[in-house]
């Protein structure tokens, strides 16, 4: 690791003002940034951590949840009103990684990463979450801009998210044995005006939206509707754990699984 | 340089550290406790598991600075005297451990699986809850023997809610 300067700031105000300089860096649960510095991938010159300000919680509320951006993995996992909720999304961050990194690594962090193998960018994109920055507000569709990529600015930081509640969803991944990662990973959430569906793992410019199974799934919702539509392999991921025809393959799959699953 | 406080198995200490120390090192270098080990360095192993206030945290992913006031339990903290922790008897009692390089992140992680898991612990739990450990030796096999007798041990001698 290269040195830096490290910040504990205790209001958002003062996070913005540090994390503006030119080769700051925010800090969430660092389960991806540690591990960055190490390899010496990234040098910042300074460490924002936002453990010290009050970020983290979920709410539930007229049709809405709410997830602040420093809410832990375990903590998304283990919420009784969430399960209640929006199961699918409690379930999904129970499947990030193990037990540790669940205790440390947070929603905002993974989310601002669009690591186009995460999971959370996939409910994001799904659900119609809006993401509220200490700036403004975006829809998901917005913020995902590829590969690693986000429309958040120097120094703008994420600071929750707003999802609708569905009629019903399911996430279904396919995992990297050795990584956990998602090799593929669907979300399927029906709403009373849609299906929206959204894959991760596959994309080479990371999550996407799969508009042909959401437009059949929208007029009828069973696995059948989409058992005859080809996901083209075109713009998709291939590398020693799977090539672009089976990642291909593997979205029909688990887009089913999930229909099937959704409640 | 930073200055952090810590409680580490029952004792308090402060450090002037470079803010780049990770908790690994500051309870290996500046500690001296050698129990916690590094097996991979990448966040992979979990053989450098320890508790943070009272949860399972991998320590070679964590700087020692951003986690100042916590309570630490390393491997070194289990025991109490000469009487081993019930987890630690079942490892030695089911040859949960070959070389014993990855058995102190194991040992962290069954106890912080039981915490959450309680003491009534299925083979499938705790293959998943193992998950970020792994071990090189064993094959698994008597890892998830041990951890599930230690669990129940554990219940017996009500030290689950400690
Ligand atoms: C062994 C292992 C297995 C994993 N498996 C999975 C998995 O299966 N699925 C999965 O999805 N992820 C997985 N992860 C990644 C994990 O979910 C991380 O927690 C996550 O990617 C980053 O979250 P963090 O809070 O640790 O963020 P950090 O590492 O602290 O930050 C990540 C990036 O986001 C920025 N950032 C953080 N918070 C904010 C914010 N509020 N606003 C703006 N920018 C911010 C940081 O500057 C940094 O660039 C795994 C990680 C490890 C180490
Ligand atoms: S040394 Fe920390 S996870 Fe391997
Ligand atoms: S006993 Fe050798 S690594 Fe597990």
């Amino acid at each position: 690791m290269y040195p830096f300067t490290y910040h504990r700031p205790g209001s958002l105000a003062d996070a913005v003002k540090l994390a503006g300089s030119d080769e700051a860096k925010i800090m969430a649960g660092g389960m991806t940034l540690l591990p960055t510095m190490k390899q010496r991938l990234a040098a910042p010159s300074d460490i924002v951590d936002l453990n010290g300000l009050d970020l983290a919680g979920i709410k539930v509320e007229g049709g809405k949840v709410t997830i602040g951006a420093m809410t832990r993995h375990a903590d998304v996992a283990g919420n009784a009103d969430l399960h209640k909720a929006i199961p699918a999304l409690a379930e999904l961050a129970g499947m990030i990684g193990d037990p540790m990194v669940r205790h440390r690594g947070t929603i905002g962090g993974s989310v601002s990463n669009n690591d186009p193998a995460a999971d959370y960018p996939s409910a994001c994109l799904a659900l119609g979450a809006t993401i509220v920055t200490s700036k403004r507000e975006m829809a998901a569709e917005d913020f995902f801009t590829g590969l690693f990529e986000t429309a958040l600015e120097p120094g703008e930081i994420v600071t929750k998210f707003v999802f609708p509640v569905p009629e019903k969803a399911n996430y279904q991944k396919f995992r990297n044995p050795a990584s956990r990662y998602a090799i593929v990973g669907v979300f399927v959430a029906k709403f009373a005006a849609g299906v929206r569906v959204a894959v991760t793992g596959a994309g080479s410019s990371g999550v996407f939206r799969q508009f042909d199974f959401e437009e059949a799934l929208s007029k009828i919702f069973s696995t059948q509707a989409i058992e005859g539509i080809k996901q083209s392999a075109d713009g998709l991921n291939s590398d020693i754990h799977a090539d672009a025809a089976y990642r291909a393959h593997l979205i029909g799959v688990m887009a089913r699984r999930a229909v099937e699953a959704a409640r | 340089m930073a200055s952090v406080t810590l409680t580490v198995n029952g004792k308090t200490i402060t450090r002037d550290i470079d803010p780049r120390t990770l908790l690994v090192e500051f309870l290996r270098e500046h500690m001296r406790l050698t129990g916690t080990h590094v097996g991979c360095d990448t966040t992979q192993c979990g053989c450098c598991t320890v508790h943070v206030d009272g949860k399972a945290l991998k320590s070679c992913t964590l700087l020692a600075v951003a986690v100042d006031g916590s309570t630490i339990m390393t491997i070194e903290g289990l025991a109490k005297g000469e009487d081993l922790h019930p987890m630690q008897a079942a490892f030695r009692e089911y040859h949960g451990l070959q070389c014993g390089f990855c058995t102190p992140g194991m040992i962290m992680s069954a106890v912080d699986m039981v915490r959450r898991k309680g003491t009534d612990l299925d083979d499938k739990t705790i293959r998943e809850e193992l998950e970020g450990n792994i071990c090189r030796c064993t094959g698994y096999h008597n890892i998830v023997k041990a951890i599930h007798y230690g669990a129940e041990a554990m219940g017996k001698a009500g030290t689950a809610a400690e």
